[in-house]
């Protein structure tokens, strides 16, 4: 299968913190890879290198075979992003924000693009509201409508169902899994919800203190720490100190 | 560069005026009021001193010259500061847009921005004062244009501040203006300040503006020194800008500012 994202031994540092201590891993088509990791464990600095958003102090990127750096912006015509952190314009509305974002990303067929989007996403009702004043729920949909607009063939989820209740949680990633079975994209998913981590994910990379400590399927990893569930994994991993410190 | 993407930041800030009343009676109360304050003044000096040679009007039109600059300024950074008041930076700094993109439509925007602000109160001018600005002839275009690059100038250089150091830089976006506005001998000719504020002065493109908009008006005369002096300090400025805010777009990525970038 085919690689969408190689990263290749990037290291970010700031001053004489190393943010990311060089870590490689890649993701293949239709594969979604999980992203672990405690807060400050260089998850979200490991989402901004590929973003184009932070220069990696050292180490290269490849996106569908582009090096980042070289290849900027045709690389993220081809990627999209989603995160609780960052917004749309509030006093815009839904059909407003997309129909910017859609000339942002020059997507041809608009109209149709938006009203595709707004059936999967269930915000054909929402397009004429102001977007800030959408519930989280409906804003999350709003969000992942934006982040589906120029049809990415990666998409990076920085927490995307983070403060939703169970049933919108649920239908996010109902929807991004049949969405990525039907579009074989690939997708980077950075979450604490280690159910979500274990429904969506193929495999799953650990980090701490910038480094990846462990890698592999959720059930591997249950089992090769002896764990019953990936949380577990998590906290142990996370409070272990002499092991990977 | 494509005019797609341009559009499409374009319709982002258009449909935020657009979409409120308050803000575009925003854009308009300032110019107004602050035309209505200089016309008054500017009567009253004309009818009491002898260097205006009762060129009546020369102080507004100044006026008016400053608004526009003042306007289109603060409007650029007002669309930049909008971005990260609304949290939207991130996902305009991942959208495939290039820098020069990214200014061309901020650039465009701001100019309508200013002029939305400032038509109705020039337009105002006439009926209230019997003044028209019209009276700088053709060279008010060339006037126009070097403040609105001058103005665009200012807007780039505190953004690049605003890439560079994050939202602390905003405070410096509202005071640029103040800061320069001695030196730029709007309401004054430049013999008014002291010989090394003068020197500062020479270099700014601010002061053969409106010591030529004072010329015409005044002398009835064109002194185009005046104008090309404008013209080339405001192409070393721009270039400058442009310089900068490329480096700090760079430096940001490096630092970590685009990611984080938000109230």
């Amino acid at each position: 299968m085919k690689n969408l994202i190689e990263v290749k031994n990037i290291k970010k540092n700031y001053g004489k913190k190393e943010a990311v201590k060089g870590i490689t891993f890649n993701v293949e088509e239709n594969e979604i890879l999980g992203l672990l990791g405690p807060n400050g464990s260089g998850k979200t600095t490991t989402i901004g290198m590929l973003l184009g958003l932070l220069k990696p102090t050292s180490g290269q990127i490849f996106i569908n075979n582009l090096i980042l750096e070289e290849n900027r912006i045709q690389i993220l015509e081809m990627i999209n992003f989603i995160s609780p952190y960052i917004e749309l314009p509030k006093k815009l509305t839904v059909k407003q924000n997309l129909y910017v974002y859609s000339k942002l990303y020059k997507v041809k067929n608009i109209k149709e693009r938006i009203e595709y989007l707004s059936e999967k996403l269930r915000i054909g009702e929402l397009l004429d509201s102001i977007t800030g004043e959408l519930s989280s729920g409906q804003k999350n949909r709003v969000s992942l409508a934006k982040a589906l607009i120029n049809e990415p063939k990666v998409l990076l989820l920085d927490e995307p169902t983070a403060s939703l209740d169970p049933e919108v949680g649920d239908f996010v990633r109902t929807f991004l899994e049949e969405y990525r079975k039907e579009k074989k994209i690939s997708i980077l998913l950075a979450s604490h919800n280690m159910n979500e981590v274990t429904r969506l994910c193929k495999s799953v990379l650990m980090m701490k203190n910038g480094e990846i400590v462990d890698q592999g399927t959720p059930d591997d990893l249950i089992t090769k720490h002896g764990r019953t569930n990936l949380e577990e994994v998590f906290l142990k991993l996370s409070r272990s100190k002499s092991e990977f410190n | 560069m494509s005019l797609i993407r341009i559009y499409g930041l374009f319709l982002r800030h258009f449909y935020l005026i657009t979409r409120s009343f308050p803000r575009i009676l925003d854009l308009v109360y300032w110019p107004t009021i602050q035309i209505t304050l200089w016309g008054f003044i500017s009567n009253f000096f004309a009818n009491h001193t002898t260097y205006y040679n009762n060129a009546v009007g020369v102080i507004l039109t100044c006026a008016i010259l400053y608004d526009f600059l003042f306007r289109t300024s603060i409007g650029f950074n007002m669309l930049f500061l909008e971005e990260i008041w609304s949290r939207n930076f991130t996902n305009l700094f991942i959208a495939p847009m290039r820098i020069g993109e990214i200014l061309t439509s901020l650039v465009i925007t701001a100019l309508i921005r200013s002029l939305i602000g400032l038509v109705p109160a020039i337009l105002l001018t006439s009926p209230l004062f019997g003044i028209s600005i019209l009276d700088l002839g053709i060279f008010l275009f060339l006037l126009f244009l070097s403040l609105y690059i001058f103005g665009i100038t200012l807007g780039i250089l505190v953004s690049s501040g605003l890439l560079r150091f994050g939202p602390s830089f905003e405070n410096i976006a509202w005071s640029t203006m103040f800061l320069l506005a001695p030196f730029g001998c709007i309401y004054y000719p430049i013999e008014t300040l002291p010989e090394v504020f003068q020197k500062i002065a020479y270099m700014l493109p601010l002061v053969y503006i409106f010591e030529e908009a004072r010329n015409i008006l005044i002398n009835q005369a064109v002194d185009i020194e005046n104008i090309y002096y404008a013209f080339m300090w405001n192409a070393l400025y721009f270039s400058i800008s442009i310089f900068l805010f490329y480096y700090s777009f760079n430096a940001a990525k490096n630092k970590g500012t685009l990611i984080n970038m938000g109230e």
